[in-house]
């Protein structure tokens, strides 16, 4: 029996549909970066230890880093490129630039990011903590708020800034799109 | 046209101005949409990756290397290693020269690396790369009483490693409450969210680099010296860090590593070091044992300070971390001693990370002033406040501007420090004991020369360009602030441009020095600049444009003779379960004296940034060597704890309004540091209060606690 | 790591068989095979993707118990209302783990089946009788301040092959409720309680579980319990959040008139296994809900504890864990 170590998939990635053949072994965190040139997805740790590559897999937040993409056949998965309203990987001129979702721009109003390594991530596990908040009917205080975003490591220190811009969106009513 | 003659008859008045406005950072935007390029995100046509074996033996030689395995690895195109790697040209930090020898200094060094046309089949075959090695025991272990110690020439940032004011041993002689402690600070590791990485290329011999670095310039000259290549063939561009903390503050083995590859194989080649092969690779704060004594008379004043600081340093290079130099200017005393003393073992190199010196030195000094406020019954901000000295008391000079005291009071009383009961172990909730503790912290403003570029464009623009990096500071937004007030335009004229050698010579993003030293160079280029079009060009820009150069060294080679420092203090409140030793910090307080404030947005979160870290070391972070194989075995990061968001309170900022005259043209003292700084000992210090309990080794932990609450 | 193939299949019989196969293994959520995977800590040569099979339901059964799908979401079992209600336990344990995204990736069945996180065993280039028997353990001289305080040593004395514990919090919750799971092997289907489904190193250190070869986890059932309402989880760690234990306590308590009617007591990360601990229960039924009480079941069960060099603080805090959840219980039920 010939061993088949590559496989054909077939996924949606922020609203397009890709084909792709991908090594058995690549991760999606791997395949969005390299084969589909969206790098805004990162990698810290490569083991599902600082939430830096959160995607949204079917509308949940997952480590990209951890996933095997040829599991992902038929997924829908949206990363922090395909938040804002335009799906471009080209830097958009300024005045050309997308609507941002409601977690980015509270990021940018509350400085909620330095180095902005880990801002990728932490905005896609927002978008989704919001969402499975609002489904659990789940009241997001302070203290809530920390510990559902505590698989978003930060190094520079603004977790501070960050609850205050989620605590700001939460406020608004506005989760994920 | 019109519009620059109304500019230039309206000068623009105070408020108008950009210094000291609250804004959010210039690259927001693209990082929130993930648009911002790191080191390994710029896309390369045809890159290969490239991946490291490392050494596991800490103290021997490479026998053999066999590379056949991993070369019939389908993928794989070369496997570099001592045998056949290029000849790289010494340039002084012997980490760079790697793959140039079999020796093996510490275990973790780079032995090999295998270069693959995926990253996949780059991993598999470096676990396939079979190197032989011959090691001998090694020695890891620095304790108080290693043979080896000794003290050096001098200490990081060319300190003394000595000195001494008065006798000492006298002072504490005629002390009537003393202190005498030693304190232990664990090795950590910076744990930036981004990897050390790299993406090279090599185009008609001139070398291109895309760097995870604090430092393209020293990185561009390090290249150019061991590749032998002219200035002008190299280009180290670091458009956007990850996080540095002093981690990537030089030229590092990665990026050698990621060039010499890519020569090899002819194609680009990007180079992203492993989260777990980073905690031997990019250095770590030294383990440090530290011994404090102090002296103080029945009224409180200090009559002896002595700190002892003794850290390690790898057999590669001598890295001194200089520990105990915040101790010769915090207090007032008549006799003091400062000494360091290091040892090199079969361990990876030290270095720089966030507030070297002062951030360990501040856990040491300021436990052991509350541990003589304890002793003494005094208040510990009273206490610290009746230390002032007038000037420094080592080297006698004026202080540029000093407001420790300021600091204490002003956070004193917007933290409710009035009436605070001294008594430890009182207060309590349910299973939680409740603690609060007092730090002052400390940093020096330095600032060195730098190049910048100021350029103007008939169509009323300013392109500003100054080789800084943007680690996470704010260094483009505050850059382009200063910008516009030197060029005397509204902050939309003027464009930034940062990280990249080819704008020429900059300091690294490190020392707190980075505003101070670039925003130097930008105020005079853009005076130069504003300077040439009014005398030249009768104020408005000729079509092809105006440009001026500008370097800060003479500057800064003539400035008078100052004590040049920032200072704070920070307030913390802990509870401490009785149950079971946890520690959770529920509030933290900074207040600082840094100087003018740029931006207060970005101002705020670095210095919360800095606390956070402070926080996250005073309980959590330890990188745990095992002393038989000498490699740190907590290496990722499950293993070596980072605070959570959980763990961390809304921290709050406050500065002063410091005005000082004898910095730099624009007034700061610099704030990427000075967070950090004390953090430790303020929790740590109020950790005693809630629990009687002195916790001398960091970081705090339960463990340490546990056993003395045995039900 | 190594090229392995893959296959999807969708039925559970399939998924058997083909992973019967040497060098084969299921994949589910992936969330610590990957990993291990990347360090070179395993290297199937097949990966059998298990996540296409319907193992995904909630059941509450009519006697009060809980049916739960192997590939359930940890997140979606935690939020799931009618377990908060009956086994509040499993939910505190499951919110307990690891992070929100890992949580929504990561199932119930392979939460059961993640790998010690022992800092030798994750290493490929120290020894570890666990990863390759034989071989030595570097933890036991080396840093194991996580690592087991009981059966540490062999019932003759001597040192185990393995010091390893078993990371999960769910496991630790459902010893404590009785839990079993429902097998698929491929010689049919099969059952086992959660307590047996775990061991110690005895001499095998490198088999976590007493799972048949090649079986299948297809779900995990809890049985009715009243004490079970009231059931507790205390995880305690450093870090608030995001973190493996250094101790854990689950706990259902029953009491009458100041006595103790039922007592079900269970440890987490001081063994290879769950810890449920049989002594302590002993100990405290049948004696007055106090706090003295307390403290000498605690003391029944730990003074068969053998701690390591670096790990001796987990008996305190172990001890203390235990009495103070059960007077949290005592005083939460006046």
């Amino acid at each position: 029996m010939e061993r088949q170590l590559t496989s054909d998939i077939t996924l949606c990635v922020n609203g397009r549909t890709n084909e792709l053949r991908v090594d058995n072994r690549t991760t999606l965190l791997d395949m969005l970066r390299e084969q589909l040139s969206l790098p805004g997805t990162k990698r810290g740790c490569d083991h599902g230890q600082c939430g830096a590559c959160t995607v949204l897999l079917d509308g949940r937040r997952v480590n990209s880093c951890l996933i095997l993409a040829v599991t992902c056949q038929d997924a829908a998965v949206t990363t922090v490129e395909g938040l804002s309203s335009r799906t471009s990987t080209q830097l958009a001129a300024p005045q050309e630039r997308p609507a941002l979702h409601p977690v980015q721009e509270a990021f940018v109003a509350h400085d909620a990011l330095q180095c902005g390594f880990c801002t990728p991530g932490q905005i896609c596990s927002a978008v989704g903590m919001l969402e499975e908040a609002a489904a659990e009917g789940a009241t997001l205080d302070e203290p809530e708020i920390r510990e559902r975003m505590s698989g978003n490591l930060c190094r520079c220190g603004a977790y501070v800034n960050i609850v205050a811009a989620i605590e700001d969106v939460a406020a608004q009513g506005v989760g994920a799109r | 046209m019109t519009s620059t003659q109304t500019r230039q008859a309206a000068p623009r008045t105070e408020a108008s101005r950009s210094i000291g406005v609250a804004g959010p950072r210039v690259e927001a935007w693209d990082k929130v949409t993930g648009r911002a390029p790191y080191a390994v995100d710029h896309p390369v046509p045809g890159a290969a990756y490239a991946w490291v074996v490392q050494s596991t033996v800490a103290r021997g030689v490479v026998v053999d290397v066999d590379t056949s395995r991993a070369l019939a690895e389908e993928g794989v195109l070369a496997v570099l290693w001592h045998g056949n790697a290029p000849h790289l040209e010494p340039v002084g930090d012997p980490e760079l020269l790697v793959l140039q020898s079999p020796r093996i200094a510490y275990r973790g060094q780079v032995v090999a690396v295998v270069v693959a046309t995926s990253p996949e089949a780059a991993r598999a075959g470096a676990a396939l790369v079979r190197v032989r090695e011959d090691g001998t025991i090694a020695d890891t272990v620095l304790r108080l009483d290693h043979p080896a110690l000794y003290q050096p020439v001098q200490v990081n940032a060319g300190y003394p490693a000595r000195s001494a004011v008065g006798d000492v041993d006298a002072g504490l002689a005629a002390a009537t409450v003393r202190v005498d402690a030693t304190y232990r600070t664990p090795p950590e590791h910076h744990c930036a969210m981004e990897p050390h990485a790299a993406t090279a290329f090599w185009e008609r011999g001139c070398l291109t680099v895309f760097d995870a670095t604090q430092a393209s310039t020293a990185v561009h000259e390090a290249l150019a010296g061991l590749f032998e290549l002219p200035p002008q063939s190299v280009r180290v561009v670091n458009e956007h860090i990850g996080g540095g903390f002093g981690g990537k503050g030089g030229p590092r083995a990665n990026t050698v590593l990621a060039a010499m590859a890519a020569r090899l194989v002819g194609r680009p080649v990007k180079l992203a070091l492993t989260r777990q092969q980073l905690f031997a690779l990019a250095g770590y704060r030294t383990p440090t044992i530290q011994r404090v004594r102090l002296g103080a008379s029945t009224d409180g004043r200090l009559l002896a300070i002595g700190h002892d600081a003794v850290s390690q340093t790898s057999q590669l290079s001598e890295f001194v971390e200089q520990t105990a130099v915040l101790s010769r200017h915090m207090y007032a005393a008549p006799h003091r001693l400062t000494t360091h003393r290091v040892v090199a073992l079969d361990v990876p190199t030290p270095g720089w990370m966030r507030a070297p010196g002062e951030c360990p030195g501040a856990f040491a000094l300021e436990s052991a002033i509350d541990e003589l406020a304890a002793a003494g019954n005094w208040d510990p901000v009273r206490l610290r406040i009746d230390n002032e000295p007038p000037v420094h008391p080592e080297e006698h000079v004026p202080f540029s501007s000093r407001h420790l005291v300021q600091c204490l009071e002003q956070g004193a009383q917007r933290f409710g420090w009035a009436g605070r009961d001294p008594r430890p172990a009182v207060r309590r909730d349910g299973e939680w004991l409740i603690g609060t503790g007092v730090a002052a912290s400390t940093y020096p403003a330095l600032t060195w020369p730098s190049t910048a570029l100021a350029r103007a464009t008939a169509d009323q623009r300013f392109d500003v360009e100054v080789n800084a990096a943007d680690i996470g500071t704010g260094a483009r937004t505050v850059l382009r602030q200063i910008a516009a007030d030197a060029l005397d335009v509204p902050l939309c004229e003027v464009e930034i441009t940062v990280g990249d050698s080819a704008i020429g010579p900059a300091p690294v993003a490190g020392g707190s020095m980075g505003t101070a030293s670039w925003g130097w160079a930008v105020t005079k280029a853009c005076r130069l600049l504003r300077e040439r079009i009014d005398r030249e060009h009768g104020g408005s820009v000729p079509a092809g444009g105006v440009a001026v150069r500008a370097d800060t060294t003479l500057e800064i080679r003539d400035r008078p003779e100052f004590a040049r420092h920032a200072y704070g203090a920070q307030f913390c409140q802990v509870r401490v379960s009785a149950v079971t030793g946890e520690i959770r910090v529920d509030r933290l307080l900074g207040v600082f004296a840094a100087g003018r404030i740029v931006n207060p947005t970005t101002a705020r979160s670095q210095l919360i940034g800095g606390m956070t870290m402070g926080l996250s070391g005073a309980l959590l972070e330890q990188s745990v060597l095992d002393s038989r194989t000498g490699d740190f075995v907590t290496a990722d990061l499950a293993a070596y704890h980072v605070a959570v968001n959980a763990d961390v309170p809304r921290v709050e900022v406050e500065w002063l309004d410091e005005h000082d005259p004898h910095l730099n043209p624009m007034g700061v003292k610099g704030i990427g540091e000075i967070g950090i700084v004390g953090t430790a000992a303020a929790v740590a210090n109020a950790v005693f209060h809630a629990t009687g309990i002195r916790v001398r080794d960091l970081p705090i932990g339960l463990a340490r606690l546990i056993t003395h609450y045995r039900s | 790591m190594k090229p392995f193939a893959y296959q999807r299949p969708d039925a559970a019989g399939t998924a058997v068989s083909t992973v019967a196969h040497a060098g084969a293994a299921f994949l589910a959520g992936g969330t610590n095979l990957v990993d291990l995977m990347k360090l070179g800590v395993t290297a199937p040569d097949l990966l059998v993707d298990v996540t296409g099979l319907p193992l995904r339901q909630i059941e509450p059964l009519p006697d009060g118990g809980m049916r739960v799908g192997a590939l359930t979401a940890n997140s979606d079992l935690a939020t799931d209302p009618v377990l908060r209600t009956r086994f509040p336990a499993v939910a505190l344990a499951l919110l307990s783990g690891a992070s929100a995204q890992l949580r929504n990736r990561a199932t119930i069945g392979g939460n059961l089946l993640q790998r010690t996180r022992c800092r030798y065993f994750v290493d490929v280039t120290k020894a570890c009788n666990k990863r390759q028997p034989g071989d030595g353990c570097d933890a036991r001289d080396g840093e194991h301040r996580d690592l087991a305080v009981f059966g540490t040593q062999t019932p003759g004395g001597g040192p185990a092959p393995c010091v390893a514990t078993n990371p999960s919090d769910l496991a630790v919750a459902l010893v404590l409720l009785d839990a079993r799971v429902e097998l698929l092997t491929p010689d049919g289907t099969a059952q086992m309680s959660v307590h047996e489904l775990f061991r110690l190193p005895g001499d095998r250190p490198d088999l976590d579980t007493n799972l048949p070869p090649g079986a299948l986890i297809t779900a995990v059932v809890l049985p009715p319990s009243p004490i079970a309402r009231t059931s507790t989880y205390r995880k305690v760690r450093d870090r608030s959040s995001f973190a493996f234990a250094a101790g854990s306590v689950a706990a259902a308590l029953d009491v009458a008139d100041g006595t103790v009617r039922d007592v079900r007591l269970a440890y987490g990360a001081v063994a290879h296994r769950p810890w449920r601990a049989y002594a302590a229960e002993r100990a405290l039924r049948g004696a007055p809900a106090t706090v003295d009480s307390f403290e000498r079941a605690a003391d029944e069960e730990l003074g068969a504890a053998r701690p390591l060099r670096d790990n001796e603080y987990k008996l305190p805090l172990i001890r203390n864990l235990t009495v103070g959840v059960l007077r949290g219980m005592t005083e939460a039920s006046w």
